[in-house]
This record gives structure tokens, C-alpha cells and sequence, in this order.
């Protein structure tokens, strides 16, 4: 347990070196200039990247999902921008259609976004609904063999440059009278789907975030994904191995601080000694280290769960929730070690902060994550 | 085409070396295939991917070795070969690399033979010729590019800084310079399917050599790192006068004059 397996040292390598020589010389400007790396996303297809966590036979790699978690640590290591694009195309694009779709719409979606070829995007955050899904209002109502849908959806990543999105709407009501929310796969070239993607964001800003506008949008009904009933299920299934991948870019985003950090603490030289050799910078750095390491090991333990079948929401939940502490944490203690220096662009830590701060927020907030830890405590 | 690259892994370049008791220490090194053979590895399999035919990696390491082969399988090469001396070898050098390859290649019916330029741990450049010469076949050292065309095979070789075109038949041993190509990643399913490749391990046994055979031509006298670099010194003043210290330092402090 304790060891990578020699594919998973192999793909941390090979990862580790397409980072550090593609995708690092453009970080800095792939921020500044808030522009989505499409270039970059090819390439990482035709490695295979895309793919790691599906089967052969639907154009994935046959990777495990620890696999998955290392390589986008390291992308998320060199830029978190990029690793977010990368982690939302996976785990919420592509993961739901793997795990709940009909042979054919694998055939159709999975495929192109395994290999790479196409990107997908997950709808579920509306301006009034997100971790608490039962305030969605989009609706599919169905009408013959189409499903017409209306709503609004608000900071989807990937969505101005996914070919399908996974949108969420009620389509109808249980016994109970209570919402049934499902889930359908919308190909983003059909008429009456609006994408914009407006926002200024303060972090992961190369990563792309947009509003949906659904209006009378038709979609055959075979494109209904999964069991019509269990739509809900579906999605906390899918965001607990969503959280899996931001736990991982808060271990990435947290050892590019350590790193940073300490490199710098050796060089810097002030009252004629370097600044590392001063307990109150070493103490910073002791327990950046720490938390880097605990981070991780939960993050591993997780992903081991979700790759054995055992029950994951828990550890899911403990992951993301310390992995994007830890960065926030981390990457905050970077910019003070590196004092004036560290609030300048060109030091990245700065970034590391802002890029950090969007992991306590997304795919459940980290109040969200204690709420989930709760529940499972049998609160 | 039958294709064989000869590989050796070294030290990963941003290893820091530690000498105690004239031995580099190798405990907790990490290693790398050697950049040089990298480009090797790339070229066999364009030049595979080209004509058709396998390509085959060989090395002569230790159990460990495993980890670079197993790379090489993940960018794409059919088949490895590793040739374990770890219990069998004390010390070796490269006449003992180029016996026992020579061993291996014996019942081979290799077409091509690529290899690294200089490995980057000793840098002697000798393995690739060494084995050409024992199996009586052409070689051409540091080439930036390749093209086989029947039995021909159209070379450019770098020499200092120059090109050197060069015209030879098949079959030929290469080694391979800087500029030949761009090694590729090994892509995510080359890594997962590198698990299920061949690959052969042999022993010195297994070649009908014996340790005597392969005793190394050369002694190891000492090893020892380069004196740490000092600081550079400005000199200051009028130009005239700076040239005078500068040319006494030369002669007097660096003794160069």
C-alpha cells in the first residue's frame, strides 16, 4: 500500500516531465492571460492522458484512479489552471457517461473524450443550485421521443469547449411529491444552447467557466443518462470521485509551495545567513512538508478505496477537504517566505494562492465537505 | 527491419554525485536511460514505424536495469533484453560491455544496431564501435539523421559542429547525437501496455562466457569530483589599470601567461 507500482512511478515521470516542459514555460501567461491552453489539451490527448482511468475498449488507457490522481497532481504541480480543465474534462466530463451510460452512448461520447479528441463538461451548478441540488429548476419535459429542456446554469468548466455537456434537470416527481433530478447528455451544437463565458475570475483563470442558457433545447430521449430514478445518486457518486481529482490539485498546487519555498529559503540571504536556517522559516517549511505528505496519503488511501469498490464519500470528502487547506495553506505560507518578492507575478506563488483558493470552493465547498464528513459520522 | 538498441541507464542528470572512500555512492540515485540512447530508442522505432520489421532493447545492467527497459518498451519497442552481470561481475569496463554484446549478437541476425552517442556517466563512446568492429560490420558515430533505402543507408554525422554526409549498407551500427530527433513521451497506454512485452533476462552463463573472459582492459586509479568552483572577482578601477592587474593575475595568481 505504502508503494507505487512501477506503471504508476512510469506515468508520474512521464507526467512530471510533459509538465515541467510544456506547460510550465506557459503558466505564468496562460493565468495573466486567462486563455484555455487548447494546445496543450491536444497534446495531453495523444498521450493519453484523457483516458486513464477508462478501459481499453472505450479508447481509455486502463489506468486506476491513484494513477489518475498523480498525473493530475502533477499537472496541477506546474499550473492549476490546466489541472482543473484536466480534472473536470475526466471526472465530471467524462466519469458519469463511463459509469452510468448505455453501451451506445459510450460509444458515442466516452470514446472522443478517452482518446482525447473531444472535451465534456458537467452542468449541475445553477445561479440557486449546486451542493444543495434539490433547488434545481432546469426542466426536461418530454415531448414524444425528445426531451425539451429550459434553465440556466452557471460556472461550468470546459463548457465554450466541450463538444457534450452532462446537464442535470428535473423531469419529474417521486411518490413523495419530492424532485426527480436526471441527468441528460446534451451535444453543445444544438439549437437553442447559449454558452458564455464572461467571467473574471481570480484564480485558475486559463481554466474555462461558463454560463449555460437552455432554452427549449431538444435532445432524442435515449440521451437521458442512467436510471431515470436515481439521477441524485448518480451525481454524488460522480462528485465524490470529482473530489478525489481536487483533492489531487491541492496536493499539486501545495507541493509546487513547498518547493518553491524551501528552494528559495536556501538562496536568500539576509543577516548574513540564508533565511532557511532561521527556526521561524523552518518551522513554516516543517510543517508545509507535513501537510504535503498527510495530504497526499489520504489522497492515495481514497483513491485506493474507489479503485477496490469499497466506500469512498468519507475519505473522498477528508482528501478534498485537507488537500485544498493544505494549498491554500501552503501556498500562503510560500508568498510570506518570500516576502515583497512573493507578491509578484513572476515568483508564482502568488498564483499558487488565488489558483488554491478555488479548490475550497469548487465541487463542494469545504463547509460542503464537513457537512458530507458529518453525515457519514451519522449526524 | 530487425532493429536493436543498445541502452544504458545513468544517473539522472539532476542527480548531485557523492564520492566516499573513491566510490560514488549509487544508494538513493535515481537513474534515467541515457539521453543519448533516448534518441537511439526514438530513431529505431521511426525508422520500425517506417520499413516494418521489431525493435529490440538491449542491456547490460542489473536487476534494476528493468525499470529504463521497461520505459523503452512504453515509447514503443517490441522487445527487451537484459543481460544481469550483477552477480557474476566484480568491475567491468567497455571492453567487457562490447564482449558481452558481442556474445549476444552472435546468433542474432541484426539489421540495425542503434546506440547513445557517449553514455553521460563515462562518456567513453567506445561500446557502440567496439561491438561493430567485433561483429565485422560498418560504423558511423554522432549521426543527426538517418534514411534507409533498400540496402542503403544515407547518414548525416555531426563533426564538431559540421555535417558529414555519408553513404553505407546494412547491416550497420549507429550512434546517435544530439539533433537526430525529439525523443517522445511514452504515452499512457504505451506505459500500460509495456507491463505485457517480452523481455528476456540473461546471464553471463546464458552467452557461454566466463567471468576470465571479461576481465576489464582498464584500472580505475582514483575517482574524484572537480575542485568546487570559486567566486569570480570584478576588477575595479581605470580600464588601463584594470588590464595591468588582469594581466598579472593571469601570469602570476592563474599562471595561464
Amino acid at each position: 500500500m505504502f508503494d507505487l507500482t512501477r506503471e504508476q512511478r512510469m506515468i508520474q515521470k512521464m507526467v512530471r516531465e510533459f509538465a515541467e516542459e510544456v506547460i510550465q514555460p506557459e503558466a505564468i501567461m496562460i493565468d495573466k492571460e486567462a486563455k484555455f491552453p487548447e494546445h496543450i489539451f491536444k497534446q495531453m490527448g495523444e498521450l493519453g492522458l484523457m483516458g486513464i482511468p477508462f478501459p481499453e475498449k472505450y479508447g481509455g488507457s486502463d489506468g486506476d484512479t491513484i494513477s489518475y490522481a498523480i498525473a493530475v497532481e502533477e499537472i496541477g504541480r506546474v499550473c492549476g489552471s490546466t489541472g482543473l480543465s484536466y480534472a473536470a474534462n475526466v471526472s465530471l466530463g467524462a466519469s458519469p457517461i463511463y459509469y452510468f451510460g448505455t453501451e451506445e452512448q459510450k460509444e458515442t461520447y466516452l470514446v472522443p473524450m478517452a482518446e482525447g479528441k473531444a472535451l465534456g463538461s458537467f452542468g449541475l451548478t445553477e445561479p440557486n443550485a449546486g451542493s444543495d441540488a434539490g433547488g434545481t429548476r432546469t426542466k426536461a419535459v418530454l415531448d414524444g421521443d425528445m426531451y425539451v429542456i429550459n434553465g440556466e446554469k452557471c460556472f461550468i468548466t470546459n463548457a465554450s469547449f466541450a463538444k457534450t455537456i452532462i446537464v442535470t434537470a428535473v423531469t419529474g416527481k417521486d411518490d413523495k411529491g419530492k424532485n426527480i433530478i436526471s441527468a441528460l447528455v446534451v451535444p453543445t451544437d444544438t439549437e437553442g444552447l447559449t454558452i458564455t463565458s464572461n467571467y473574471d475570475k481570480m484564480g485558475v483563470r486559463g481554466s474555462d467557466t461558463a454560463e449555460i442558457v437552455l432554452e427549449n433545447v431538444r435532445v432524442p430521449k435515449e440521451n437521458l443518462l442512467g436510471d431515470p430514478q436515481k439521477g441524485f445518486k448518480q451525481f454524488l457518486y460522480t462528485l465524490d470521485g470529482g473530489r478525489i481529482s481536487i483533492a489531487a490539485l491541492g496536493v499539486g498546487i501545495a507541493q509546487a509551495s513547498l518547493e518553491k519555498a524551501l528552494a528559495y529559503a536556501k538562496e536568500r540571504t539576509q543577516f548574513g545567513n540564508s533565511i532557511s536556517k532561521f527556526q521561524a522559516i523552518q518551522f513554516k517549511l516543517s510543517d508545509m512538508a507535513m501537510e504535503v505528505e498527510l495530504a497526499r496519503n489520504m489522497l492515495y488511501k481514497a483513491a485506493w478505496l474507489k479503485d477496490k469498490e469499497k466506500p469512498f464519500t468519507k475519505e473522498a470528502a477528508y482528501a478534498k477537504l485537507f488537500a485544498t487547506e493544505t494549498a491554500f495553506r501552503s501556498a500562503n505560507q510560500a508568498i510570506q517566505i518570500h516576502g515583497g518578492y512573493g507578491y509578484m507575478r513572476e515568483y508564482e506563488v502568488e498564483r499558487y494562492l488565488r489558483d488554491a483558493k478555488l479548490l475550497e470552493i469548487g465541487e463542494g465547498t469545504s463547509e460542503v465537505q464537513r457537512m458530507v464528513i458529518a453525515r457519514q459520522l451519522g449526524c | 527491419m530487425n532493429i536493436y538498441v543498445l541502452l544504458k541507464k545513468t544517473f539522472d542528470t539532476e542527480e548531485k554525485i557523492v564520492v566516499s572512500d573513491g566510490r560514488i555512492e549509487d544508494d538513493s540515485a535515481e537513474y534515467i536511460i541515457n539521453p543519448y540512447d533516448e534518441y537511439a530508442v526514438e530513431e529505431a522505432i521511426n525508422q520500425r514505424d517506417e520499413h516494418g520489421g521489431e525493435v529490440t532493447v538491449v542491456t547490460v545492467g542489473d536487476e534494476d536495469s528493468e525499470k529504463q527497459l521497461r520505459t523503452a518498451l512504453a515509447m514503443g519497442a517490441d522487445k527487451a533484453v537484459l543481460i544481469d552481470t550483477e552477480d557474476d561481475l566484480e568491475e567491468g569496463d567497455q571492453y567487457t560491455t562490447a564482449e558481452i554484446l558481442a556474445a549476444y549478437f552472435e546468433d542474432k541476425e541484426a539489421d540495425l544496431i542503434l546506440a547513445g552517442n557517449v553514455a553521460i556517466d563515462e562518456a567513453s563512446g567506445q561500446v557502440g564501435p567496439r561491438l561493430a568492429e567485433k561483429l565485422d560490420i560498418p560504423f558511423v558515430t554522432t549521426i543527426v539523421d538517418l534514411s534507409v533505402d533498400g540496402e542503403t543507408v544515407y547518414i548525416e554525422k555531426d563533426v564538431e559542429g559540421d555535417v558529414e554526409k555519408v553513404e553505407s549498407t546494412l547491416p550497420l551500427l549507429v550512434t546517435c547525437q544530439q539533433g537526430l530527433n525529439e525523443p517522445r513521451y511514452p504515452s499512457l497506454p504505451g506505459i500500460m501496455k509495456a507491463k505485457k512485452k517480452p523481455l528476456e533476462e540473461l546471464e553471463i552463463d546464458d552467452l557461454d562466457l566466463d567471468e576470465d573472459d571479461l576481465e576489464p582492459k582498464t584500472k580505475t586509479i582514483d575517482i574524484f569530483l572537480p575542485p568546487e568552483k570559486e567566486a569570480g572577482r570584478i576588477l575595479e578601477g581605470e580600464v588601463e589599470d584594470q588590464v595591468k592587474e588582469l594581466v598579472s593575475l593571469l601570469k602570476d595568481e592563474a599562471k595561464v601567461l
